[in-house]
């Protein structure tokens, strides 16, 4: 078990796509124990991935469970998570272990159904909401090189950015319907 | 690092005023820091904390062309405080209600005798010109139970001024 060391903007690597886990091992499941040792020292994070200890594997963290009177499945391990099905936006402010001294409102979905797998490999799916389905959508943005201060809004406009439909080939890696940023 | 200074400007609106008050700043070899800018009544107004060697002096002598071109009013003082000082907010509170004097005047004393510290604040009068009504947004720090600021703020609510308290958090991820 070890605490590892939190990348922080301006730091690149924070931009990297992360690439799908294949060996559901031993090495995975010590590394995801190290990764929640970190994400437990720091400052009451409610979940982490694992680009932002400079592993560049679909892996994320999160825990809700806590926060007073919030719906959540308690201690969640991601691996390769996709969000099936989204619904409802809702602004909220959010901070992150890799971008210290600074929080920002950002909008995201309330309702998302996802599917992922669990450290043996094994499938699952979850309809979440609120904070927890926040939570799941701040860290997985992390495996795609996407960090709050992307996506933030301002309170006073609430502007949605406008969606722009790229050519093939050019894709941006945004969620199609995600909103993000203000103008 | 030289010292801070708060610099205001204000003028009539038009593209471009960002772009030379900054590259007259950044041209001075001076750097910036937080800032608040934004159209109020058709007027651009901007808060925009700099550092320059040299001081006041540098900073008016640099600004000063831009000024007279764009028509802007400038003002400089020296910032006590620095960077990294930000707070997070833990409350939010919005109101709304017919326009009339002394809404925001009334909130906020009755937030200031809880001892709310305001962060942010921003307010629009919307609606016909005939039948205006306002908007206030706060966001801002309290260590008192939400009830105390209930109380606080239920002579204004009685009065048909719509004020919506809540707790907001930050999720950090």
């Amino acid at each position: 078990m070890a605490v590892l060391e939190i990348l922080t903007l301006p730091d690149e690597r924070l931009r990297q796509v992360s690439a799908p886990v294949t060996s559901f091992d031993d090495e995975l499941r010590a590394f995801i124990a190290d990764l929640e040792e970190t994400r437990l020292a720091g400052p009451a994070a409610v979940g982490i991935a694992a680009p932002q200890v400079n592993v560049f594997q679909r892996i994320v963290i999160v825990d809700v469970s806590g926060r007073k009177n919030t719906p959540n499945h308690g201690y969640l391990v991601l691996i390769n998570p996709e969000i099936a099905h989204w619904e409802g936006f809702e602004m909220a402010r959010e901070g992150c272990l890799s971008v210290p001294d600074y929080t920002g409102n950002v909008i995201r979905a309330t309702r998302i159904r996802l599917t992922a797998n669990d450290p043996w490999g094994q499938p699952l799916e979850f309809e979440m909401e609120g904070y927890e389905a926040r939570a799941v959508q701040h860290e997985m943005d992390h495996l795609d090189g996407t960090l709050f201060v992307d996506r933030v809004v301002s309170r006073r406009t609430d502007l949605f950015r406008r969606k722009v439909y790229q050519k093939a080939g050019q894709a941006s890696g945004q969620v199609a319907g995600q909103a993000a940023g203000s103008a | 690092m030289a010292d801070w200074y708060m610099l205001t400007l204000v003028g009539a609106d038009r593209p471009g005023i960002v772009a030379a008050v900054t590259q007259a700043i950044f041209a001075a070899g001076g750097s910036l820091g937080e800032a608040s800018m934004i159209r109020l009544g058709g007027n651009f107004s901007i808060m925009l904390m700099a550092a320059v060697d040299g001081g006041e002096a540098r900073l008016s002598e640099a600004l000063a062309p831009v000024v007279a071109r764009l028509d802007l009013r400038l003002h400089i003082d020296p910032a006590a405080g620095g960077l990294h000082q930000h707070l997070i907010p833990n409350v939010q509170v919005r109101v709304t209600g017919a326009d009339r004097a002394g809404i925001v005047a009334e909130i906020t004393a009755a937030l200031a005798e809880v001892g709310f510290n305001i962060l942010e604040l921003d307010t629009d009068v919307a609606g016909d010109p005939q039948r205006p009504f306002y908007l206030m947004n706060i966001q801002g720090f309290s260590d008192r139970p939400l009830e105390e600021l209930e109380a606080a703020v239920a002579p204004t609510r009685a009065s048909g001024i719509a004020v919506d308290i809540a707790a907001v958090e930050t999720l950090i991820g």
